[in-house]
């Protein structure tokens, strides 16, 4: 425990005291396995995080181990441990996270890679595997991220890629043997890197063309997987699904009971790599959603709950879910919180039952401004429908709408830009022409948020080459001028984001192993938690990337055949590349893909034989619903 | 709505989490228990629940208190348990009160706290702490200054001190002071007025101090009767 006086001088000790409702304590003499499982990133956004609460309650029902948890000290506490030399500790037990057996880090966004080396740096732990010895944790990393875990490939002593839930058990058994045997830690890390998703990046070597790009990837021992897939859950239903969820003191970002209630997603957008990831789509039993709801509502005294999935609308059984939790939830003075659905008839209804429509606002993502260039991202939601669903929404009483564009996308042109203030316009006139003066309570609200369009591993977009920061902000200022010339100005508010993070982010996230020199020297430079505005450092990152000869552009705009070797080729997301190659020339011709349910593409999912893959397809009919 | 008077007292790592946290951690836990509470009317109902006196961060207590309305009475011994199944180490429930309809809320009732002051560890005072106290005590006036964000005022602090008592072989010092919303007396105020009696300055980090109850008063203003916030509640 941090003594008082440091407790007192910083920030929400909260944070670092651990003792919530519902976290779990064991004695350290009954069980072997003791695991720090990390979210880099401050308490209050780790603590929100769905997948390591599944993992955490996993591995607790596991007798023999005790899973705690640990996130990044603020940058007040950081500067006092490391003033201080105290070694980063768990919350449960206050034990330092050096004396454990696994430190597990879940990575969600490149923006975090500086904590994750703040993490390990604090807990005493040597930052490059090479440097580590039995003396210290296994570091292993999971989450989106390693599905390109190249730019931090020499932190982490194994990445596990895939869903948490089905290696782990095996991995803990092969730890323990490997402990009683005494063998070494580099032979327990190639025994683990046999096992099915788990990836060793110290035992796979990387050679280069001249022009940098990679010409081979290998493991070092015939016996490791030359490709390595990734691990799935198949039946979701049955998976293990934390019914006594933490409660933290403070307010943390997700507030509230989150209930899963599918992975995966039909949609397909071309931008989207969480679309392609989780794919096959499987959803979960609605009487074992219903179940977990008042299980989790019952443990927790959360006054709300939330639906987590890529795209809510399209669960089947979601009328009968809503009804239950509407009922359920009314019973208790309970909130529901209903993001990701579609507008339509179906979800304003729901909408204006669980929210009040004068404070709540709408969301639409449309992502790009003309139909030309939804067509090119596969964004099935045409301009008719967007529009209709503002006037349903406007006659319901809603008056403040949110928007979500992305800037840069492949294909773009000044034209798709100002499409974005077009359709933003349209949407005011809706409202002006919905809404009878006398019934109006001041100007309809439009707030249009554009991000930057960042391609990403395994999808359709992997190849697109990405805009640079001018290209960036001069699109920026295109859209500005086009919706200030709008009828409908003073309706629409304008946000865009920062260029300089999303340059970075693209160059992280198409990395290669060359960038790992880059994370460690900024780190020691003192970059950490580079996704808080106020913290990032873009002058350090472009001196150091400078430093190291690295081109940022071989990485962001350099344009890509469709013959190279990725660095994350060697990972399989359960999908194609020839499918990803597919899209991408559909996109480029601007012809969409029908989705899952109506039409299969051959991804390369139904391999797994699970959900939407198993099921009949109704052809083109339900397109865009 | 029958009103009730739950006390309960803070302890260990949990007295790092301040007052609005511990009002949302009790809000939670009155839904984990599902206690009968009643909720006010409209789009957004909130749990009927008053907190007594807010504790500052670090503090330690015995007799922390807030109401709460519920729609049907069992008993106090089954709220008691059912409430302290769901609390985290470092605090617990000690007292479940009916109160009387025109009892007034928590917060309006709440009159004087009593405190116990220790040194922390290392922060013992290095003077002759103990033997000044009678003379600090017996001043006509004690004057202090209450500094606000637009002024500064002197005023009489003896006149919020109700009680002022000590153990020098134990080096504890107990203080029962004004703890109304309009003349809350912090502790460390006090303190640090004694200290600067003695010609010393008290440092940020030595008392460790615990409130040991609040109190309303049931006399009157200038003859007042102290008694702990839920001797005017019954059993039931």
């Amino acid at each position: 425990m941090l003594e008082d006086e440091i407790l007192l001088k910083i920030e929400k000790p909260a944070r670092y005291i651990g003792g919530e409702v519902n976290s779990v304590m064991k004695d350290t003499s009954d069980v072997d396995i003791r695991v720090a499982m990390c979210f880099p990133d401050v308490y209050e956004i780790g603590m929100s995080h769905l997948g390591i609460q599944i993992l955490y309650d996993m591995f607790n029902r596991y007798p023999d181990v005790w899973c705690e948890r640990v996130y990044s000290p603020w940058v007040d506490l950081d500067e006092v441990m490391r003033r201080r030399n105290i070694p980063l500790f768990t919350m449960e037990s206050q034990d330092p996270v050096k004396m454990f057996d696994f430190l597990a880090v879940t990575i969600q966004y490149e923006m975090c890679y500086t904590n994750i080396l703040q993490v390990i740096d604090l807990s005493g732990i040597p930052i490059f595997t090479k440097d580590r010895t039995w003396e210290d944790p296994i570091v292993i990393g999971g989450g989106p991220c390693t599905y390109n875990p190249e730019p931090i490939a020499d932190f982490f002593d194994l990445f596990y890629i895939g869903e948490g839930e089905t290696m782990y058990r095996a991995l803990f058994d092969l730890y323990l043997s490997c402990k009683d045997e005494g063998v070494s830690r580099r032979e327990f890390l190639h025994r683990a890197g046999c096992l099915p998703g788990i990836y060793c990046p110290s035992l796979y070597e990387v050679t280069y063309h001249e022009d940098g790009t990679i010409k081979s990837f290998a493991p070092i021992y015939d016996d490791l997987p030359a490709v390595i897939e990734k691990e799935m859950v198949t039946d979701l239903s049955g998976a293990v699904y934390p019914e006594k969820p933490v409660v933290p003191f403070i307010k943390v970002t997700q507030d509230r009971v989150v209930l899963e209630i599918q992975r995966g997603c039909i949609r397909g957008c071309r931008f989207c790599q969480a679309g392609q990831l989780y794919r096959p789509l499987r959803e979960k039993n609605v009487d074992v959603l219903k179940r977990y709801a008042s299980e989790m509502l019952k443990n927790t005294g959360h006054e709300e709950i939330s639906l987590s999935s890529l795209s809510s609308s399209d669960y089947s059984a979601l009328p009968e879910l809503i009804d239950y939790l509407i009922t359920e939830c009314n019973k208790k003075k309970i909130n529901i919180s209903l993001p990701s659905l579609r507008i339509d008839a179906f979800s304003l209804d729901v909408m204006s039952k669980v929210q009040d429509v004068k404070k709540s606002s709408l969301t639409f993502a449309p992502e790009a401004g003309t139909q030309r260039l939804r067509d090119v991202i596969n964004k099935g939601l045409t301009e008719e429908v967007i529009l209709e669903g503002a006037r349903e929404a406007f006659s319901g009483g809603w008056s403040r709408v949110k928007l979500y564009f992305m800037l840069g996308l492949p294909t773009e042109t000044d034209k798709d830009i100002e499409g974005i203030a077009r359709l933003s316009n349209e949407i005011a006139k809706v409202f002006y022409e919905t809404v009878p003066k006398q019934q109006r309570q001041g100007k309809v609200q439009i707030v249009t948020s554009t991000s930057f369009f960042v391609p990403k591993p395994f999808t359709p977009f992997q190849w697109a080459p990405m805009c640079t920061k001018e290209e960036f902000l001069r699109k920026a200022y295109v859209c500005r001028d086009a919706i200030k010339s709008q009828h409908n100005q003073k309706s629409i508010k304008y946000n865009w984001h920062e260029a300089d993070v999303s340059v970075l982010e693209g160059v992280l996230a198409r990395g290669d192993r060359k960038l790992c020199e880059v994370i460690y020297k900024v780190y020691q430079k003192g970059c950490i938690f580079d996704a808080w505005s106020e913290y990032y450092k873009n002058e350090i990152w472009m001196e150091t990337f400078a430093e190291c000869g690295i081109d940022i552009d071989f990485y962001t705009t350099r344009i890509r055949n469709e013959d190279e070797i990725f660095p994350w080729d060697f990972l399989h997301c359960g999908v194609d590349k020839s499918f990803l190659l597919r899209e991408w020339k559909k996109a480029n011709e601007e012809t969409v893909s029908l989705n899952c349910r109506d039409a299969c593409q051959a991804c390369g999912a139904m391999k797994y034989h699970v959900g939407v893959c198993m099921q009949p397809k109704c052809g083109a009919a339900t397109q865009n619903q | 709505m029958y009103k009730l008077r739950i006390k309960f007292s803070k302890h260990g790592p949990i007295v790092f989490i301040g007052h609005l946290d511990i009002m949302r951690y009790f809000q939670k836990a009155i839904r984990r228990a599902e206690v009968d509470i009643s909720y006010s009317t409209g789009f957004s109902p909130h749990q009927i629940m008053s907190f007594a006196a807010p504790l500052g961060v670090g503090l330690c207590s015995n007799g922390e208190y807030f109401d709460i309305g519920v729609d049907a009475l069992t008993t106090a011994q089954q709220v008691k348990e059912t409430l302290n199944n769901q609390m985290v180490e470092g605090i617990e429930i000690l007292s479940v009160k009916k109160l009387p309809d025109d009892a007034g809320n928590a917060m309006a009732s709440v009159a004087a706290a009593g405190y116990t002051i220790h040194f922390r560890n290392g922060h013992e005072p290095d003077f002759d702490l103990f033997g000044q106290l009678e003379a600090y005590l017996a001043q006509d006036t004690i004057w202090a200054i209450k500094e606000t964000k637009k002024s500064t005022k002197t005023f009489d602090l003896k006149e919020s001190i109700y009680q002022l008592a000590w153990n020098e072989t134990d080096q504890t010092i107990y203080m029962l002071v004004n703890a109304s919303s309009g003349g809350n007396i912090k502790p460390s105020f006090v303190m640090e007025n004694i200290y600067a009696f003695c010609g010393q300055t008290a440092g940020e980090f030595d008392f460790l101090i615990t409130r040991e109850d609040t109190y309303t008063n049931t006399g009157t203003e200038d003859m007042p009767v102290f008694v702990p916030l839920d001797a005017i509640g019954e059993d039931y």
